[in-house]
């Protein structure tokens, strides 16, 4: 898992990586606090350095805060928001909410799912390029269907155009190897 | 009375002093509302719905989270509030395992209870198909995630007074569980098998292994001489069984039932007990005279000793040296008296019957095992004894009682008390005066470390010497003291430290008692025991002296400490995997391994980490060395602990660091 996770981050030193990984952990634990209340604040940015919460990051997150590891883990598979997978580089977050419903997401996300050859619980591709995710409201209900594409919002999707801003994104990563 | 400090209970008028619930108002009045999750041990929950009452003009409310206010009028039992009772029912059923006839707790599982006597006949909704593994991982006791309400009883008895949370709830929703971290099995985790979580529990979601099948095959196999030996605090609980009140002595009937059963000797752990105090006390003067390794710390506990392997690293050096006395008879039976009998080690069975789960666990150790045999062949808890006599057929209540066997069966009240919190200390007290001084002490009893309270203490003058002494209870209540003790508030001399609540009458091997004054009688019924005694001191046993002079030759001698001591190690706390940091891809490398365990991680090992990063970059050699954060390398009394290759350094702070890498990582680049 690891090496195929070092695999997607082109450019970078697998070594480097780890090393510059762990000691994001520290410092944001240094910097948020040892307090119980620091927990879901220090998962959330530890989660955004390694895509996931490996669970040795959470033993150690656990260890530092003087948790029992059961509570951790607790807290992390409780929040929607936490995956103790890894996940893709890219996160496609389908709004399947009301509006976008009526308005066609699901074909969008048929299309997704069909490309990357995902599903049922596999939600991530082999190579850890892309997530597809379905989520309940996206809150821009006026552009449904809406996709959103890590921190990019995408509107009145439809499953040709959702497949052309993944030739895009597939053009970039090419360049980048 | 006004109005003002009076609710209204189904329509009876009742005054308020305080109470906290509704709950405790109506248990006062005489009305039994039914909970899962409500201890008064534990803290408030609130969860299982099941305690619920309606309130006129707030409507349903959960008695046991709401406070009673003056006016409150309350109904306990309106067709609304049964109905709510038995939806809740019904929905716990649907969720849950319900095959009765074949579970563990069939006739003392409490949702059965609840069942029954709401007359929930039948279920609205689909069963659940979804089955999941059990867990057993663990010797001590079996986790069955299908018949777990999701109570929370043993996620809080673990955290809140054990101190430890092996368990809690991860997930949400219809696939919320209660597993310890990471759904690893019991076995991988911190878990010291006290089986409190299994005494809590409700249903059979967390039960005491049965391993009764390998009771009845040694009884059934002519080959083998079984002997049995009775643990204290089981005389006292056992008839709780069979209809008895709690805490009425039933020793006879123990012996009597044991040996209906086909035992073919039936002996008294007691004995062992005092064999024990003489070792301990021993120990203890020596450490006394040389001022080292104090406080001491009482070890007949298995909870408590992995307890502190696992988490108290810098005081294992401090634990007696002492066998439980469990083990300190299994040791004597199979090394000592098998040969006066002519007999090999493995053709002598022997069988404990112990209030506890954690003995299990304990008779496993490698170190109790010589040559293939274990001391302790098998261990029982009182309830599986129960169970054997049930299957039996045998009418508890009608046994003629019988006397122990010699030679293990005289016993004086010093290695009776054992089954107390307190009793070793007090056993100890009574003889550490005499045998320093020599001279004989009348007054025996030592009251000041009796009773049920968090943290005992009592000083005690020993030729001229004032000792402290404090026994605690409750590894939440142990942590408690050991945190008092590094910060320096504290001073004591002898500690003795008992895992579960009340000491090994209220073990989790005990028939398992939903009243909270069943453990104070079960106190009661030792504490009598020992009063009738007609020896108190274990140093007065006429039997120990003469397993000195028979066996052992004198306390502490080397012959004693091959018998009945024992080591102790360092334990990880959780089986992790390692965190990676650096990797290479050269021929010549090196694995180095930092630990950043609890133990190690507190004196500064992420520092000991960062320093060989910098030391790696300035020698240009991070290509060729695999760098690892691990947790627990098992050398936590000397931490920060580090691993080169497979072997283990010690104390490498972080100002040792950049030696240690020079003179130890960088020669193995070579």
């Amino acid at each position: 898992m690891k090496q195929e996770l070092a695999m997607a981050m082109p450019g970078e030193k697998q070594s480097s990586t780890y090393q510059r990984k762990f000691e994001k952990v520290n410092e944001v634990i240094n910097r948020l606090g040892r307090s119980r209340s620091a927990l879901i604040p220090i998962l959330q940015e530890v989660q955004e350095e390694y895509r996931y919460l490996p669970e040795e990051i959470l033993t150690y997150i656990a260890t530092a805060l003087d948790l029992s590891p059961a509570s951790v883990f607790g807290v992390a598979t409780f929040y929607a928001q936490f995956s103790l997978e890894p996940k893709g580089k890219y996160v496609i977050k389908i709004c399947d909410g009301t509006a976008c419903h009526v308005r066609g997401s699901d074909p969008v996300r048929e299309a997704v799912l069909k490309r990357f050859n995902l599903a049922g619980k596999k939600k991530t591709t082999d190579d850890l390029r892309f997530t597809v995710e379905t989520v309940s409201c996206l809150g821009a209900c006026g552009l449904a269907p809406v996709v959103m594409i890590n921190d990019k919002i995408y509107g009145q999707m439809t499953p040709e155009a959702i497949n052309l801003i993944i030739d895009e994104i597939m053009k970039e990563e090419a360049k980048d190897e | 009375m006004t109005e003002k400090n009076t609710v209204l209970i189904d329509g009876q008028v009742v005054p308020l002093n305080g109470e906290k619930s509704i709950l405790e108002l109506t248990r006062k009045i005489g009305i039994e509302l039914p909970t899962f999750c409500y201890h008064s041990e534990l803290s408030l929950y609130g969860a299982c719905r099941m305690c619920v009452v309606e309130i006129e003009g707030r409507g349903i409310m959960a008695s046991c989270s709401t406070p009673p206010a003056p006016g409150m009028k309350i109904l306990t039992n309106s067709p609304r509030v049964q109905r709510v009772r038995r939806t809740v029912l019904e929905l716990l059923l649907a969720n849950h395992d319900r095959e009765c006839t074949t579970c563990d707790r069939n006739g003392t599982c409490k949702l059965q209870e609840l069942a029954n006597r709401f007359g929930v006949k039948k279920i609205r909704f689909g069963e659940r198909d979804l089955k999941l593994p059990l867990d057993t991982s663990s010797p001590s006791l079996v986790r069955d995630p299908n018949k777990c309400i999701l109570c929370g009883d043993c996620v809080r008895m673990c955290s809140e007074v054990q101190g430890i949370g092996v368990l809690d709830f991860n997930g949400r929703g219809s696939s919320a569980q209660v597993t310890p971290a990471f759904h690893k099995a019991l076995a991988e985790v911190d878990c010291v098998n006290c089986g409190q979580c299994s005494a809590v529990c409700p249903t059979a979601a967390i039960v005491v292994k049965d391993e009764t099948d390998q009771a009845w095959a040694a009884l059934n196999n002519p080959a083998k001489l079984v002997v049995a030996q009775v643990a204290p605090a089981v005389r006292v609980a056992l008839g709780e069984e069979f209809g008895l009140p709690a805490g009425e002595l039933v020793t006879g009937k123990v012996v009597a039932a044991l040996k209906r059963l086909g035992f073919d000797k039936v002996f008294d752990t007691s004995l062992a007990a005092d064999l024990t105090v003489i070792e301990e006390t021993n120990e203890f003067i020596g450490r006394l005279k040389k001022g080292e390794r104090l406080p001491q710390f009482t070890s007949c506990c298995p909870g408590w000793v992995k307890y502190a392997e696992h988490n108290e690293a810098e005081y294992v050096k401090n634990l007696s040296s002492c066998r439980s006395p469990q083990q300190m008879f299994g040791s004597l039976v199979k090394k000592h008296w098998a040969p006066e009998l002519g007999k090999k080690p493995a053709e002598i069975f022997v069988v404990s019957i112990m209030p506890c789960t954690a003995k299990k666990y304990e008779a496993r150790l490698p170190q109790f095992t010589t040559d293939g045999v274990p001391d302790v062949d098998l261990v029982l808890t009182t309830q599986e004894l129960a169970r054997m006599i049930r299957e039996a057929g045998l009418r508890f209540d009608q046994l003629e009682v019988e006397s122990f066997d010699t030679p293990f069966g005289f016993t004086t009240g010093a290695g009776v008390i054992f089954g107390a919190t307190g009793g070793v200390a007090e056993a100890v007290l009574r003889a550490a005066h005499e045998l320093v001084t020599g001279e004989p002490i009348e007054q025996v009893n030592f009251t000041a470390v009796r009773g049920f309270e968090h943290r005992k203490e009592a000083t005690v003058e020993i030729a001229g010497q004032q000792l402290k002494v404090a026994v605690v209870h409750g590894l939440g209540n142990a942590k408690a003291l050991l945190k008092d003790l590094k910060e320096g508030k504290v001073h004591y001399d002898l500690i003795e430290v008992m895992a579960c609540p009340g000491g090994c009458i209220g073990g989790a091997g005990q028939p398992i008692a939903t009243n909270p004054e069943t453990k104070k009688e079960r106190a009661k019924g030792i504490y009598n025991a020992d009063k009738l005694s007609q020896i108190r001191k274990a140093q007065d046993n006429p039997v120990v002296a003469k397993f000195y002079e028979r066996w052992l030759e004198k306390p502490n001698s080397h012959v004693a400490h091959e018998a009945l001591h024992t080591a102790y190690v360092n334990r990880s706390r959780i089986n992790g995997e390692q965190i990676q940091l650096l990797t290479s891809k050269q021929k010549e490398q090196a694995d180095v391994a930092v630990c950043v365990g609890t133990c190690c991680y507190l004196k500064g090992s992420y520092d000991t980490l960062k320093k060989f990063m910098q030391q790696a970059e300035a020698a240009k050699v991070t290509e060729k060395i695999n760098l690892y954060a691990t947790f627990c390398l098992e050398g936590c009394e000397q931490s920060p602990a580090i691993k080169i290759n497979n072997k283990i350094i010690n104390g490498v702070t972080p100002d040792k660091a950049e030696k240690v890498f020079k003179e130890k990582i960088l020669p193995e680049l070579e």
